[in-house]
């Protein structure tokens, strides 16, 4: 029990941490509770400030509009934290698709589905593209192209104001992932994981890989939703510098040889090696 | 050898090249699509203050700041299966009508610029400040179903009438006298378009089985007169000339000769 508490121990965290603002949200509508109101999308904190999705600004200066100061200026805290924190930290610890996606791929190693070698029609960096793509469409449609389709939008609208017919898009998701393409959605398509990789190059936050304590027992593999930023694994000590890592923290939680740990990005020695 | 194998990766990149544009061509294509026949609802009420819907589809962020701030659970999310914008908000007053609160809690929370805090604002003339105005909202305006509404059987009821906090401005009732039985009178619900908010509360009151008045976005009931009639009674209205287009319309010249030319030269032989 407690070895599996220690194994999970980041993934729990992630999970308090993506309930608690999915349930901070839900109490402006519940309770009436002010610290939280909005969705992820807008939201307000304490009353006070808005947060904004930056990705979906974007989309929305793309249309031609220019959103209000208050919208703005959230856009920019929020693109401002996750540049600094780790981009992708917004995926793994409280994006809520990330909970249905990680579930899917969960039971896809009980079932043992990952087993089948079926051929990956599609390539990771499709995301890129779909994030292209949603800010040529923005510009030609005139509506945020993404946000009118977003699975995100769709799961998050659902918890806070309650679910219609789009907690079908959720399943069908959670099905394409189980079935069709481990991590399908957030390791392929997502454009607005795409964004948010191309912004924690210079963030704070990295994992650290010692070498030497690595005894090649291919866990960290075995866990990680974007494995092609292990590539540093068993051959040189450094930091995880791939922008697609989430820090999601399983790989750390899962090293028994304390080979990987949550570390300060080394600035220098980043610039050192690019 | 290693010159060859260049040229391949040559050939092969500009294959990926060209691959790539067609995936993204027909998932554009697709996308695209999807938007175009989500943006042509045309028939959708707005919270009140909404700007135009074009700009509304670009500027909403769809955080639902307005429908937590509803205390009548009137404005909703659209979701998939609606038919509408998916996550923007939309209200259906057969369902849940807007009650007009004069305080308007739905439109000061928008942080996009999505609902216009001064499109429902008037200037108070003592404070010299701008004042919510609910009165000025421009959800949609009613119209009359003249089949199906009872009151025009010459059955008295007037719960739209009633029903409207804009009473005897946004709808009124007309008398006529019923020749059928030539001891009544039609009450008939008249609406106002200038005056109406489009709130729906007539609609949510109507008894017929399928509302008989019902509350349409504006631009779908109000037609556009050109320049060409004016009412040369009204000051106001003759001022949409200052601004016309000073061209030439046809060609004087043809219209002369066509009068003083000789007549037999219009006829077809």
């Amino acid at each position: 029990m407690n070895k599996l508490l220690k194994t999970h121990r980041w993934l729990i965290t992630r999970r308090i941490v993506q309930f608690s603002i999915l349930f901070l949200f839900v109490s402006s509508n519940l309770f009436g509770w002010k610290v939280l109101t909005g969705d992820l999308s807008t939201a307000k904190v304490l009353d006070s400030f808005h947060l904004a999705d930056p990705y979906m600004v974007t989309q929305i200066f793309a249309t031609g509009y220019i959103v209000a100061a208050d919208t703005l200026i959230g856009a920019l805290i929020v693109f401002l934290f996750y540049a600094l924190i780790g981009g992708r930290a917004f995926c793994s610890w409280v994006c809520p698709i990330n909970i249905v996606t990680e579930s899917a791929s969960r039971l896809r190693k009980i079932l043992t589905l990952y087993r089948e070698n079926i051929k990956v029609p599609i390539k990771r960096n499709v995301r890129y593209w779909l994030l292209a793509l949603s800010i040529v469409l923005s510009f030609l449609t005139g509506v945020a192209a993404f946000e009118i389709i977003s699975p995100i939008g769709m799961l998050h609208r659902g918890v806070i104001f309650g679910f219609g017919f789009g907690i079908a898009a959720i399943i069908f998701l959670f099905f394409f992932d189980l079935f069709v393409l481990q991590n399908g959605w957030c390791g392929y398509l997502c454009p607005l994981g795409a964004f948010y990789s191309l912004t924690n190059r210079f963030s704070i936050f990295k994992i650290k890989h010692t070498v030497e304590n690595c005894t090649a027992c291919n866990k960290c593999f075995m866990v990680c939703p974007e494995k092609q930023v292990l590539g540093i694994i068993n051959k040189q000590s450094g930091r995880i510098t791939g922008g697609e890592c989430t820090n999601c923290g399983r790989c750390v939680e899962v090293c028994e040889d304390n080979s990987l740990k949550f570390s300060i990005n080394n600035y220098k020695k980043n610039k050192l090696i690019r | 050898m290693k010159k060859e194998k260049k040229m391949a990766t040559r050939r092969d990149a500009l294959r990926k090249m060209l691959q790539g544009a067609g995936f993204l061509g027909m998932g554009g294509l697709a996308w695209g699509g999807y938007i175009d026949e989500a943006k042509a609802t045309e028939v959708i009420l707005r919270p009140p203050g909404a700007i135009t819907e074009e700009d509304f589809l670009k500027a909403c962020t769809r955080c639902g700041e307005c429908v937590t701030a509803c205390p009548y659970d009137t404005l909703k999310l659209a979701e998939p299966g609606d038919n509408k914008p998916i996550g923007t908000p939309f209200f259906e007053p057969r369902k849940i009508p807007c009650e007009m609160c004069t305080e308007i809690p739905c439109v000061p929370v928008c942080p996009s610029g999505a609902l216009d805090i001064k499109s429902v604002s008037t200037l108070d003339e003592e404070s010299k400040k701008d004042k919510l105005d609910i009165n000025k909202a421009r959800m949609g305006a009613a119209i009359i179903d003249k089949k199906n509404c009872v009151a025009f059987w010459g059955i008295q009821c007037d719960l739209c009438y009633r029903a409207c906090p804009l009473m005897d401005e946004a709808i009124s009732i007309e008398y006529e006298r019923n020749e059928r039985t030539g001891k009544h009178a039609f009450l008939k619900p008249v609406v106002n378009t200038e005056v109406c908010t489009g709130c729906g509360l007539c609609e949510a009151a109507c008894i017929t089985e399928k509302a008989s008045i019902m509350v349409l976005p504006l631009h779908l009931i109000t037609g556009k007169v050109s320049d060409t009639y004016i009412k040369g009674w009204d000051e106001n209205d003759e001022k949409r000339l200052e601004d016309a287009d000073e061209q030439e319309v046809g060609n004087s010249d043809k219209a002369l000769e066509y009068l003083n030319g000789d007549w037999e030269d219009l006829i077809d032989e």
